[in-house]
């Protein structure tokens, strides 16, 4: 019997975290996503599962202390949203420095600065083009339900450890705040020392005869080994790109224009097809899943047989660059987006539709 | 030369008075001759080692200095943002409750950028141990002021001297966090003498066997000298720290648990 239940996008991914088995949670309050660490402190999973949850005296403090118990190898993650993820910059680019498996989740708001409260998509760049300093990429992934808030806690933390890498779930205030069905997963058993120390042979779990000492560090002094390592990164990322592409389409068989969005925006524009079709525009929806890996090929494909493709984001216009670097300019890309915290209503979207292309 | 130092031929088991603990690796140190890092390293591990401890810990080095300490001890280390090794450490020693757990930082790493880590750690009673070497100057990058550099010391940033009105007096944390109630055992110690690195070996100890106990946070305070950033020879500035830095930053436990 499967268990439904309804919940907060936020409050999905703590219990996700729960009954993953994850090791260790350490946030921060800000809005709209403090229900995360709040549902966790209600829950109490240090008696469920044993599972550590401690709210930090900073953003930087939280996604440090990620870095400490993720070196140690075991399941952490962190949550906050926008202007708590720009001071968590610094820790991430330390742990994909450091080559280290976690998971943050961007509840984005409206910017820039202090911004607004309410849901925006404009971290895009931040969170796939890099956010803090050097050449470094995070695997990105984009919920549109509360069920895939659930769903995306696991997956990331499979994708992080696969690839040693870390992991960010970019979802939005809205994602955050609604409540849907959620199909609840079975409880997980959080691994044993033991099997951290297998799963994980590089992590400081403690020193013994058996091997070397293990350290956790992103510095080396010497350039030529530097640039080796940057080297071995980007290799990573090769492979992340063309092993872990997901994406959604919905009735783009017979589609004349696309429309691209992913989260929030993709709801939106589930009903802006409806409102296209019933005046006959055939357009259908793409949904990128990972936003890095950036469903390149995929969307290549699509434009060969579309008249234009309209990226639709709350923001001023970032994934599109990516849509068009994608299609290579072959076909007509558009952006159409809302700023500030505003939620385009689907009949906005059509009209932007018709105003570009018809 | 150096091997030749080293060989065995020349050094006999029968003539040895001491030896270096095998937790600390052979790898040449990157200190300056004279700074007292070397001692403090010293006695970190032989601390572990009496402990029989070298599987069950895990050292933090932070930004300076002491940035490639896990160089030199032969032991599971994390290398830190700057000013963040007491975050690391919290998450490590809650994810591994029967582990030792200690940071190694320097005085600007933990009195100026990690001023907040290094609080609150203190004040939630992490149970892990903070050593803290304070030579009052920003080592590595060149000599600059440091939030524990003296009034009227001359740095590269304070060329004519730290002016307390403009530039701040210096921060006596190890007092400060002397008050926090979540730090268990707070002491001042040196390591510019054979009695006074006796007194700190010891003091390194009860810091760690301390978290056997999970009473809160050990702080163990390191006044040391640092003859390139304050641009005198090794012994003129062990005589300057026991002239100048001693009578601001008095060496001695300044919180002790009830026996």
């Amino acid at each position: 019997m499967k268990e439904l239940r309804l919940m907060k996008g936020n409050e999905a991914i703590a219990e996700a975290a729960i009954r993953a088995g994850v090791d260790g949670y350490f946030g921060y309050p800000i809005t709209p996503q403090s229900e995360v660490l709040e549902y966790l402190m209600l829950e109490k999973p240090e008696e469920r599962t044993g599972m550590v949850v401690l709210q930090a005296e900073s953003e930087v403090a939280a996604i440090n202390m990620v870095y400490g118990g993720a070196g140690a190898g075991k399941m952490v993650m962190t949550s906050s949203s926008s202007p708590g993820i720009s001071l968590k910059q610094e820790g991430i680019t330390y742990l994909a420095g450091a080559e280290l498996p976690c998971m943050i989740l961007n509840v984005v708001r409206g910017g820039p600065g202090l911004g607004t409260i309410q849901p925006a998509q404009s971290d895009y760049f931040q969170a796939v083009k890099g956010g803090g300093h050097g050449d470094y990429r995070l695997i990105v992934l984009a919920p549109a339900s509360v069920q895939e808030m659930y769903d995306f806690v696991e997956l990331s933390f499979d994708l992080a450890f696969k690839y040693r890498n870390p992991a960010l779930i970019l979802s939005d205030g809205a994602i955050g705040q609604m409540m849907e069905k959620v199909e609840i997963g079975e409880q997980k058993a959080r691994l044993t020392d033991a099997q951290v120390k297998e799963r994980c042979p590089w992590a400081t779990t403690g020193k013994d005869d058996n091997r070397e000492r293990n350290i956790i560090t992103s510095l080396d002094l010497d350039p030529n080994q530097q640039e080796i390592f940057n080297e071995k990164l980007q290799a990573k990322y090769k492979v992340i790109e063309e092993n872990e592409v997901r994406f959604e389409e919905i009735q783009t068989e017979d589609a004349e224009y696309l429309f691209v969005a992913y989260g929030t925006s993709s709801r939106i524009c589930q009903k802006s097809i409806q409102l296209a079709r019933e005046k006959g525009i055939k357009v259908g929806l793409f949904r990128p899943i990972t936003l890095f890996p950036f469903p390149v090929e995929r969307l290549k494909e699509l434009s060969k047989k579309v008249k234009g493709i309209l990226s639709v984001e709350m923001s001023a216009g970032q994934m599109v660059e990516d849509v068009k670097l994608a299609v290579e300019c072959k076909v007509p890309v558009e952006h159409y987006g809302r700023m500030g915290g505003i939620i385009p209503t689907p009949g906005e979207v059509v009209e932007a539709l018709e105003q570009k292309f018809l | 030369m150096a091997e030749n130092i080293v060989n065995n031929d020349i050094i006999k088991e029968e003539n040895l008075v001491y030896k270096k603990t095998d937790l600390l690796t052979d790898k040449s140190l990157s200190y300056c001759p004279g700074c007292g890092h070397g001692t403090a390293h010293r006695l970190v591990m032989e601390v572990v080692e009496e402990l029989n401890a070298q599987d069950q810990t895990v050292g933090i080095a932070p930004v300076g200095c002491s940035v490639l300490a896990y160089e030199f001890m032969d032991i599971d280390m994390q290398q830190a943002a700057h000013g963040r090794a007491p975050a690391l450490a919290t998450a490590i020693k809650r994810l591994y409750p029967e582990k030792y757990v200690f940071t190694y930082q320097g005085d600007g790493d933990l009195a100026a950028i990690g001023t907040a880590e290094t609080i609150h750690a203190c004040n939630r009673g992490e149970n892990i141990t903070i050593i803290f070497v304070n030579n009052g100057i920003y080592g590595m990058t060149g000599g600059q002021m440091a939030p524990t550099t003296l009034p009227g010391m001359r740095s590269s940033t304070s060329p004519y001297g730290r002016e307390v009105e403009s530039m701040g007096a210096p921060m006596k944390m190890t007092e400060l966090v002397a008050q926090l109630p979540g730090t268990y055992f707070v002491t001042r110690q040196a390591v510019h003498t054979p009695s006074a690195v006796r007194k700190a070996k010891k003091a390194i100890k009860k810091a760690f066997e301390n978290q056997k106990l999970k009473k809160g946070l050990s702080f163990v305070e390191i006044v040391s000298n640092c003859n390139s950033g304050w641009k005198m020879t090794p012994v003129k500035s062990n005589e300057w720290m026991v002239d100048n830095m001693f009578p601001f930053y008095p060496i001695g436990d300044i919180k002790v648990p009830e026996e």
